[in-house]
Parts: structure tokens; C-alpha cells; sequence
């Protein structure tokens, strides 16, 4: 049988999540026996390839180019998954969304040139950070900032025993 | 006694009971937010519908329904999960309700109910509203951006404490609970400090100052303990 080929993306959050999944611990050799990471933010991999089969998103979409990365691995990939409370609800990156973009750019950077008012060097700040499935379609939540690595591998044992993985329970906990 | 059904068992119920206190009678769990016991049924979150089958299957609040003779009531059901998952997710959607830095992540009865209730994301978009914190009061704080408006903290106010501090200013999403005419928290003449609106609160809008994240438990049950103390009149 061939290796599942699995993904995980880092968008706006604090790598908690990626963390939570680094304390699957000896879990993550089981793990390495059965699927290939194709790309992930904890591989030397630039490019996000063709025909992902799985994808783990961190983070909520905070500016253009996270916007269009999720768009284009959405294309590529079969399951997308939002990873964590920030992918699932916005969650702390979502503190900003009350406060207009600009007046809050301003308020960190004073009145200078401001990274991300605009296109540039830096990608353009969105008006608000958004979750995940506001952007593109999403087929799987993993709620929990973070989510337990326990909740992770429940997930993650039903994906790679063939099942669809339904989180249920305590397992479908915000926070 | 009133006899009646509730998910095909057999009820029996005291005149003025409701649907809610028949159901918990025979151990049957109907989800509920803005009900507290000790505090008036207000039927305000809309949680705790159920469906009358011989209404026409009208949806009817159990905490503010009197039982009556020969009622078939669903309690629970797939419909009625559905509904109340809806009504769960415009709540979190109205206001910023992020369980993550709350102090009162892990006792919330909303964090709760998105668990019993198998939420998993919410399907709305978010208001993502701008309020206030009115952080004037020595003891504690009140966070709009966390408050589901369920009304428990303007009836523990009134009907326990009496204080009538607590009411309501504004209309439907712009509803926000206020001490005395709009007066910041700590200014307010009518607060007697008891703290009773904090333990009734069932979420983190009500807080007692220098709790973390997480830290804050709420007695909702002492309201119960200290009005079946007094002396019936």
C-alpha cells in the first residue's frame, strides 16, 4: 500500500499547534512508517507539490499571500483540514478584526512607511483574519488551541486506517 | 398531576412545573443556557426548545412551558440538535468569543454546549463586533465582547440580591447589560458589591478581577441555596 502523502502549512498562529503535533512523540515513528510529509513548515520543502492527499492548516489567513497559497494547496489537495482554534474560528489572531486596518498598522508602526498597508515586500494585511473555511472549502475541524496531541493522533489513526476521522465528544472542544 | 410524554416516557408533573423540571425529573437532559435555577424563566436563548407533537410540532422553550395534560413532547432528536447547533453558532458568531485567552475557559457553559452539541466550527460569519470592557468596578469586570445577553446576572441583580443594578440598553444585536442608567460599573450608587451577577453568569462576561486565563469557576447553584434559606412569605 502506498504512503499517505501528508501536508501541514503554518499560517497566522503561534506554531502551538505544530508543537502539539511534535508531542505525538514516539506516535510520530508509526506515524513516519505510514505517510510521507510532503510538506510542512518542520521540512526542508519549498514548493507545495501535486496530489497532497492530506493537508494540516495552522493559523488563520491573515494577508494576501496566505490567502492565495491556501487557494492554490485547496487545488492540490484532497483533504484540507483546519488545524487548531486560529484555522477553525480566527481565535487570537481574530483580536484585530474589531479595529480598522490602517488605525491599527499606524498604532504599531507610527506614521513612516507601513509594511503590509499595501502590496510590497510584505504582503498586504487583509481587513480582517479570517478562518480557514471562509476562504476555501474545508472537509475536516480540529478544534483546541492547542489541540491535545491525543486529540491529534485520534485523528490522525482514523485517517491512515482508511476511515473518514469524525471528531465527537470531548474530543470537539474550543480552547 | 398533570400526566404527559417527553421523548415516549410516561411523566408525571406537578401543576405549574415545566417542561424543563418534568424532564430533569426522569433524568432526561434538555440543553440550557439562560435558565438558572432560583431565577424566573425568561425562554431568552432558545437552547432548551423542544417540539410539541400534538401541537403540530410547534417549538415551544421548556424552562418558560407549564407541563400540561396529555402532552407528546421530542426533547431530543436530530432536528432538534440541528436547531439548537444553529442557535449556538449565532451566538458565538455575535460577539467575539474567543475561549482561548477566557478566563473562564474550561467552566463556560456556551464552551460547553458547542461540545455537547458536536459544534465543530460555526458556519455564520462573524460580526466580529467592537465593545467595550468596563473594567471600573474594585472587584470585578464586565467584558461586552463575551456576553450572550442571557439576562442571568439583571435576575440575580432584581429577584436575589434586589439591588436592581443590572438592566438591559439597546435593541437585538446591540443590546448591552448596564449598571443603573448606563453609569460605568463602578460608579454605580445601586451595587452592593455581592457579586451574585458574577456566579450567575454562565460565560466570561462576568469576572472577578486578577483571574487568569482559565481561572475563573462560577457557583451559579448559590443563588438556589441562599433564596430556599428564606423564609416563604
Amino acid at each position: 500500500m502506498s504512503k499517505v502523502r501528508l501536508a501541514s502549512v503554518w499560517f497566522s498562529g503561534c506554531s502551538g499547534c505544530h508543537m502539539s503535533f511534535l508531542d505525538l512523540d514516539e506516535r510520530l515513528l508509526e506515524l513516519a512508517s505510514k505517510v510521507d510529509l510532503v510538506y510542512s513548515p518542520i521540512v526542508d520543502i519549498k514548493e507545495y507539490p501535486d496530489d497532497v492527499d492530506v493537508l494540516l492548516v495552522e493559523g488563520a489567513i491573515g494577508n494576501t499571500e496566505q490567502r492565495h497559497l491556501l487557494e492554490e494547496m485547496r487545488q492540490k489537495t484532497k483533504l484540507v483540514v483546519a488545524f487548531g482554534d486560529c484555522a477553525v474560528t480566527g481565535n487570537i489572531p481574530s483580536l484585530r478584526n474589531p479595529i480598522p486596518r490602517e488605525e491599527l498598522l499606524r498604532a504599531v508602526y507610527g506614521d513612516g512607511d507601513i509594511p503590509g498597508l499595501e502590496e510590497g515586500d510584505v504582503p498586504k494585511m487583509l481587513p480582517q483574519a479570517m478562518p480557514i473555511h471562509t476562504v476555501v472549502k474545508v472537509d475536516r475541524f480540529i478544534p483546541g488551541c492547542p489541540p491535545p496531541a491525543d486529540r491529534i493522533w485520534t485523528f490522525l489513526q482514523a485517517l491512515l486506517a482508511g476511515r473518514r476521522p469524525e471528531l465527537a465528544g470531548a474530543d470537539l472542544r474550543f480552547g | 398531576m398533570i400526566n404527559l410524554r417527553i421523548d415516549d416516557t410516561p411523566v408525571q408533573a406537578e401543576p405549574g412545573q415545566t417542561i424543563l423540571v418534568a424532564a430533569r425529573g426522569v433524568g432526561i437532559r434538555i440543553p440550557t443556557l439562560c435558565q438558572v435555577d432560583a431565577l424566573s424563566p425568561v425562554g431568552a436563548c432558545r437552547l432548551c426548545l423542544v417540539e410539541i407533537r400534538n401541537w403540530n410540532g410547534r417549538l415551544v422553550p421548556a424552562c418558560a412551558t407549564p407541563a400540561q395534560e396529555g402532552l407528546d413532547v421530542v426533547a431530543n432528536s436530530d432536528k432538534l440538535t440541528t436547531l439548537r447547533r444553529t442557535i449556538l453558532e449565532l451566538l458565538f458568531s455575535e460577539r467575539n468569543h474567543i475561549c482561548a485567552f477566557c478566563v473562564s475557559s474550561g467552566h463556560c457553559e456556551l464552551q460547553d454546549l458547542a461540545t455537547e452539541l458536536g459544534m465543530d466550527h460555526v458556519t455564520f460569519p462573524y460580526r466580529f463586533p467592537s465593545l467595550p470592557v468596563d473594567a471600573t468596578h474594585p472587584k470585578f469586570g464586565l467584558d461586552h465582547n463575551r456576553c450572550v445577553l442571557c439576562g442571568r446576572c439583571v435576575r440575580a441583580c432584581s429577584e436575589v440580591e434586589g439591588a436592581y443594578t443590572w438592566g438591559f440598553s439597546g435593541r437585538g444585536v446591540a443590546t448591552l447589560v448596564e449598571a443603573d442608567l448606563g453609569d460605568p460599573w463602578g460608579a454605580s450608587k445601586t451595587c452592593t458589591a455581592c457579586g451574585k451577577c458574577v456566579q450567575a453568569c454562565p460565560v466570561g462576561a462576568l469576572f472577578e478581577k486578577g483571574k487568569a486565563t482559565a481561572e475563573q469557576v462560577k457557583r451559579p447553584e448559590i443563588l438556589a441555596e441562599v433564596t430556599e434559606r428564606r423564609p416563604r412569605v
